[in-house]
């Protein structure tokens, strides 16, 4: 146990590090992209739908997977949308 | 292959996945890589995704010889498996379908949306696990409980921030007397039903009270905050969803939740930390600022009594149609109004007649820091026209027209110099030093700071009420006969 909350708080501190100097104009983008990252939490939906085996199981299984993948898609093209306009724009100047 | 070695495998796809998203959000952080920054998180996603469907977990009732494991689990396990494919699939097809759909304005109302689906899912996986682990571990006690709440919260106010921004329910702070007590007696009712569960009894319907606790609790934290706090708001619930994943993690002793958790709720919180300071704001102020003291703070002295100057758009268009040099302040109400299209094709006419035009861009303007970039890119303005606060501002006293289109905070001259203001020592446009200013706004009401704008009754500020897509295309129309 000690070595998963070793992880965790590595992971924090890597996390209050890697944010540090964005620009303004990122601060969109950069939320919307952290905000696909979390749907990583669809690992876990899938792991519950996997080992589900009782109709209640597959109900909660089913709807996270669900929340989960559309937060991760739905976050990533959002994101890559965003980012395609200011790349475009920069490009041109 | 055995177990044990799957289960290292899988791990070592946790790892690449862990490494991608570091790698990721170090991209995003400068406009050139910050694209391809974010292909490198899709792909750690994958990696995450696949290396899950091979996890001990899952496989062992389907490959394995242990206690349990029958024709009967086996069968389950593969309807399982069809269930993932035919669930992910259909949440990627609306995934993508949404995403390309929306419009560029939406977006804050549709991260709110996809981030309390992500807090949704968290509270799921808690409550699965808390039904289904028998003798848990403290630590996995504890831990379930905590993604429980903060995944709930989360979801539900999301949902209100969603809601605010689509204008489902109104942007204005929602406040009631007592309003304060009720938030208090929520957070104790939490925080008891915690405890319970925690040391007490396991009991399902305490569990089920706890969830629902949580989520009234998400609810009354956010309907009292107003809508153009609302980006902060989802900054912070975007956070607090990345946590709860986080220690969704410990529940299941996975390391792609802890370390994916981990880093969003920190940079989230990061995140939020530069957009209350872009604002000049604490998070505390932004979060209870509506609760308990009303904001109070009318138009000075001077001004008492006066009424605004009410233009037409023929006389709008007659001002700007005799400037030299146009300033446009683009804000808030003209992202909500969509009329980046209109105000881009005005300008062009403007230019045609050989008038300068530039574009006067707030850090703050629009719904999130950096929004209103994102919408003049769409409507194709030369980025050469964009002016930052530091470049444009010397300029507004040569300025012949500035045309301030649904911004209201950012231009009130009160932040220069009036202390009990809330909005005191904000950076803002200097728009009152230009020779003429017309604003284009729907209504006298105060900005979402809740206060009064001096600016709005100056000598030299004229009104053109009404709905700024409908505005700036009448005025542009009118443009034709001068």
């Amino acid at each position: 146990m000690i070595a998963v909350v070793t992880i965790f708080i590595l992971a924090i501190f890597v996390g209050l590090e890697v944010i540090s100097k964005v620009p303004m104009t990122l601060h969109t983008p950069l939320m919307s992209a952290t905000n696909a990252i979390h749907g990583v939490v669809l690992v876990g939906g899938i792991l519950v739908l996997g080992q589900a085996h009782s109709v209640g199981g597959i109900v909660i299984g089913v709807l996270a997977v669900l929340f989960g993948t559309l937060n991760v898609v739905g976050g990533f093209v959002v994101t890559d949308r965003m980012l395609e306009m200011f790349k475009s724009k920069r490009g041109k100047r | 292959m055995n177990l044990a070695a799957l289960s290292d495998l899988v791990n070592v796809g946790y790892l690449l996945a862990a490494i991608g998203f570091i790698v990721a959000l170090k991209m995003m952080n400068s406009p050139a890589t910050a694209r391809k920054g974010n292909w490198v998180a899709m792909g750690g996603m994958a990696v995450a995704l696949i290396a899950t469907l091979f996890h001990p977990d899952i496989v062992q009732s389907l490959t394995g010889t242990g206690a349990g494991v029958d024709d009967v689990m086996r069968g389950e396990t593969i309807r399982n498996y069809v269930l993932i494919a035919a669930v992910m699939l259909i949440g990627a097809v609306g995934g993508i379908a949404s995403g390309r759909k929306i419009q560029m304005t939406a977006i804050p109302q549709m991260v709110a949306l996809l981030n309390g689906l992500g807090g949704g899912a968290v509270a799921l996986i808690a409550l699965y696990e808390f039904i289904n682990t028998p003798d848990p571990s403290r630590v996995q006690s504890v831990t379930t409980v905590l993604s429980a709440i903060i995944g709930s919260m989360s979801f539900s106010g999301s949902l209100i921030a969603f809601g605010k921004l689509q204008e489902l329910l109104p942007g204005r702070p929602i406040t009631f007397k007592g309003q304060q007590g009720v938030n208090i007696l929520l957070f104790v009712m939490v925080a008891g039903l915690a405890a319970a569960l925690m040391f007490f009894a396991a009991s399902p319907a305490v569990f089920a009270g706890l969830l629902v606790a949580s989520l009234v609790l998400g609810v009354s934290g956010v309907l009292p905050i107003g809508g153009a706090d609302m980006p902060v708001v989802i900054s912070l619930l975007n956070s607090f969803t990345g946590c709860s994943a986080g220690l969704a993690g410990f529940v299941l002793l996975n390391t792609a939740l802890l370390i994916g958790g981990g880093l969003v709720g920190a940079s989230g919180l990061i995140l939020t930390l530069l957009m209350c300071t872009a604002m000049n704001r604490s998070l505390g102020n932004v979060l209870f600022g509506a609760v308990g003291a009303a904001i109070s703070t009318g138009p000075n002295a001077a001004l008492a009594g006066k009424q605004p100057k009410a233009y037409s758009v023929e006389d709008a268009a007659i001002l700007l149609s005799n400037a030299n040099s146009v300033v446009i302040v683009p804000g808030y109400g003209m992202a909500v109004a969509q009329a980046q299209h209109q105000v881009k094709e005005m300008a062009a006419k403007l230019q045609a007649m050989g008038i300068d035009v530039k574009y006067a861009v707030h850090p703050v303007a629009g719904r999130m820091p950096g929004h209103m970039n994102v919408l003049l890119a769409e409507a194709d303005v030369p980025y050469e026209q964009l002016y930052e606060l530091e470049q444009i501002n010397p300029l507004f006293p040569e300025t012949d027209v500035v045309l301030v289109i649904g911004a209201n905070d950012v231009v009130n001259p009160a932040a220069r110099y009036d202390k009990t203001s809330p909005i005191y020592g904000m950076p803002i446009l200097d728009v009152d030093k230009a020779r003429t200013v017309i604003v284009s706004k729907r209504s006298m009401n105060p900005g979402f700071a809740g206060v009064e704008n001096e600016l709005f009754l100056n000598d030299n500020t004229v009104m053109v009420f009404g709905n700024a897509k409908t505005t700036i295309s009448k005025i542009t129309g009118a443009l034709d006969s001068y």
